[in-house]
């Protein structure tokens, strides 16, 4: 992975003196809390339910084991010992005091870590594909150019204050698993037919109030001119994109109102004042950071390993943890595998102190000592030997870090929600949890098979629930929470955005409401048919009608007052530093 | 009015020609002396403005440098009105206003100029600043100098980081 060089270092080192100098003045009352809002969320602290919550990057999603042991020494420290995945490869803790998190930041700099950019009307923190160079479809390794991209957007002095966040993603794979059609740009990674490298650029995309799928900007955009052209297109939307409206500011709305035709033509124009200028990409440059990204000290080993073979024949728990969380790795006798992070008892996303320990551990031990955080929540050990996995699996296992649900119902997609965040209308992590309980019967999950179920609790849509299967988003009815469903979206390639199948439910009525979607897609599936497949071939009419058709009766247990509290296993009482109150 | 120029502080010697309700910007009479006009003033007003080489021009947030019909250096300063801090179009208009139309004189920011926006405005071109009238100006002076590590191009320097330095291995 990239290691900090001097100049790495030293800026870090600057923005932990900078923030620290301006919490000091905050805590004195010298900086107001209007003036102070942007400067601690570029620096990912946000001010949520329980306290201040600090989002920390996790650039593209890579870490090694000592930045991990890292985060658990914050969480046990700083938090109350666990932390949140969030669905763009960063981490959040949601205990936090103000005044502790110069020393956090402090901390995170000594392991080469930060939480630029987390946050705020900037350039966020940049995300690409969890298999990135392991994956069998890859066609180059995006880090490299994901880590030029996190430092030409890290402190861009022209790009601050843009009309809104700007999200950036890269691919480098047929498959895209970094979501790079619902970005503000999508940068694939691929060659043309001359074999030449370059990027196909996206644009527009996102989720939100407005989804969209983000459109063609460039089909294929020689390597060199990766920074300036990203430049013309973050200039052209600073100068352009709505500022009157907090809901129509990202550049989507700019893109849609005057077309893409439009703004490619006004990008061109502007990039032809750069191109080919100082801040053209040199080949110097990109082998120094691509060799950071050099494939490990692989064994040379056979494609299949009989031990491997043997244990899945004589350990059905086994098989079934392989069958879901294990995928084919681009060396023989490799695999990658996904860590869930949705056991039934824990928040989705959700990772203890100790655990987080235990996977830098199982990294260091199986994975050349690295670990992937996926935009999905769940953590990924990419390069582990097949000989290995039983051992993994058993060590994962005793952790409670090897449910066997990857890509299944329960591995749920979720934002904090209203448990955790001020934003939101709704509870997610407690409508998980019911699902869960719901849905417990591992022999009907896996006949379920591959299923995407995601949760946002308000509109801005951090659970990603517009590209799922089944999509649940909470609304604010007159200060009730209520619970809107979608179907048909799809968040590979290519992407889609779900469709609401009618009027909303309450909090109690919507694991059956996913029972009858259930009931429809194994009544009209095919022989081996997904969920997403039978619905795009026989539409949506049927599932609604069978939704709709009878009462959707409440569950009892849902109803109870105290369902939140009994279920979610963290202590709701309010910390005394508490900013809300 | 003390503002901030050339990392000092230093009283200021222009004012500032603001539109207020009933001001047209075709009739309203621009004072003898430094004053900053405002672009609408200037462009109404052009053939009788053009010859006062005292003049300095002000932008605001929704002008644009192609908007300005002589050629910026003709302005001893050029000042941008950032109305709220948030607001970083200005940001924008300053780069263009050095790197596309090579402007050399003074670059104020004016307005909403809070004392930790100071580092990114300088990098953008900006060379003075009028800054919130509650900013501690003698704290200001120190924020100029957070980063001394600048990984991307702008007005200040005119390539990024890898063009600069030999950069450490990765």
């Amino acid at each position: 992975m990239y290691h900090y060089d001097d100049f790495d270092h030293q800026l870090t080192a600057e923005r932990v003196a900078q923030f620290r100098d301006q919490v000091r003045r905050r805590l004195s009352g010298e900086l107001k809390e209007d003036d102070f809002r942007v400067l601690r969320l570029q620096n990912g602290i946000y001010m949520q339910v329980h306290g201040y919550m600090m989002r920390i990057a996790i650039p593209y999603g890579l870490a090694s084991s000592a930045q991990v042991h890292k985060l658990a020494h914050i969480a046990r420290t700083y938090d109350r010992g666990y932390g949140h995945l969030s669905t763009r490869q960063n981490i959040q803790f949601n205990w936090l005091r103000l005044e502790d998190t110069p020393e956090i930041l402090a901390e995170l700099a000594t392991v080469e870590m930060h939480a630029n950019q987390t946050s705020g009307s900037c350039i966020r923190s940049i995300t690409s594909d969890e298999l990135a160079g392991v994956a069998r479809d890859e066609l180059t390794d995006p880090r490299p150019f994901a880590e030029i991209l996190r430092q030409w957007s890290t402190f861009h002095p022209e790009f601050a204050f843009l009309p809104r966040k700007f999200k950036v993603s890269v691919s480098g794979a047929s498959e895209d698993r970094a979501a790079t059609e619902i970005n503000d740009v999508g940068v694939q990674v691929l060659k043309n037919a001359q074999g030449d490298l370059g990027f196909r650029i996206l644009v527009g995309g996102g989720l939100g109030r407005t989804p969209i799928i983000g459109q063609e900007l460039v089909a294929f955009l020689p390597w060199q001119h990766l920074l300036t052209y990203l430049e013309a297109i973050v200039r052209v939307y600073n100068e352009f994109g709505r500022r009157d409206n907090l809901y129509k500011a990202r550049i989507k709305i700019l893109v849609q109102a005057i077309g893409i035709n439009e703004f490619r033509r006004q990008v061109e124009a502007e990039w032809q004042l750069h191109k080919d200028g100082p801040s053209t990409l040199t080949a110097a440059e990109v082998v120094r950071v691509t060799a950071a990204f050099s494939t490990p000290a692989y064994e040379i080993l056979p494609q299949l390993d009989a031990s491997f073979e043997a244990a899945q024949r004589d350990d059905k728990a086994f098989a079934n943890w392989v069958r879901r969380n294990v995928t084919a790795h681009k060396v023989d006798g490799y695999a990658a595998v996904w860590l869930s992070l949705k056991h039934p008892s824990q928040a989705p996303g959700d990772i203890s102190a100790d655990q987080l320990d235990v996977v830098a551990a199982l990294a260091d031990h199986y994975s050349f000592g690295e670990l992937r955080f996926s935009h999905l929540q769940n953590l990924v050990l990419a390069d582990v030997k097949q000989s290995e996995l039983y051992a993994l699996w058993q060590e994962a296992k005793a952790a409670g870090l090897a449910t066997p649900n990857i890509g299944l119902l329960t591995d749920i997609v979720c934002c904090p929600g209203a448990d955790f965040c001020t934003l939101a209308n709704a509870r997610s992590i407690s409508l998980a949890k019911a699902i869960n309980e719901r849905f417990e019967d591992y022999d009907y999950l896996h006949d379920i098979g591959d299923i995407d179920l995601n949760i946002s609790g308000c509109v801005n849509a951090c659970g990603h629930h517009h590209v799922a299967h089944i999509g649940i988003l909470g609304v604010d009815k007159s200060g009730e929470e209520w619970y809107q469903v979608t179907i048909g979206g799809n968040k590979g390639t290519p992407a889609a955005i779900g469709k609401i199948i009618g009027r909303s439910f309450s909090f109690a009525q919507i694991p059956e409401v996913i029972s009858r979607l259930l009931q429809v897609y194994v009544r009209e599936r095919d022989e081996g048919e997904r969920f997403i497949d039978t619905l795009r071939r026989i539409g949506h009419e049927p599932f609604k009608t069978f939704v709709y058709a009878e009462q959707v009766a409440e569950e009892a247990k849902l109803l109870l007052p105290d369902y939140e509290a009994l279920q979610v296993g963290v202590p709701y009482e309010l910390p005394y530093f508490s900013p809300r109150f | 009015m003390e503002i901030i120029k050339e990392k000092r502080v230093v009283n200021d010697t222009w004012q500032v020609l603001r539109l207020h309700e009933g001001d047209a910007a075709d009739s309203i009479a621009v004072p003898q002396g430094n004053y900053l006009v405002p672009l609408p003033v200037w462009n109404c007003q052009w053939e009788a403005l053009c010859g006062r080489k005292e003049l300095g021009l002000w932008l605001g947030g929704l002008e644009r440098a192609e908007d300005i019909p002589d050629d910026v250096n003709r302005f001893p300063v050029i000042a941008i009105d950032i109305h709220k801090y948030t607001d970083g179009r200005g940001y924008t208009l300053a780069y263009r206003l050095r790197k596309q139309y090579g402007y050399r004189g003074e670059l104020r920011a004016m307005g909403d100029v809070l004392l930790d926006q100071l580092s990114y405005l300088k990098r953008v071109g900006f060379d003075s600043f009028a800054l919130r009238a509650d900013q501690n100006l003698q704290r200001a002076l120190s924020g100029f100098d957070t980063f001394s590590v600048k990984y991307q191009a702008s007005a200040d320097v005119a390539a990024p980081l890898f063009n600069r330095v030999a950069r450490g291995v990765a």
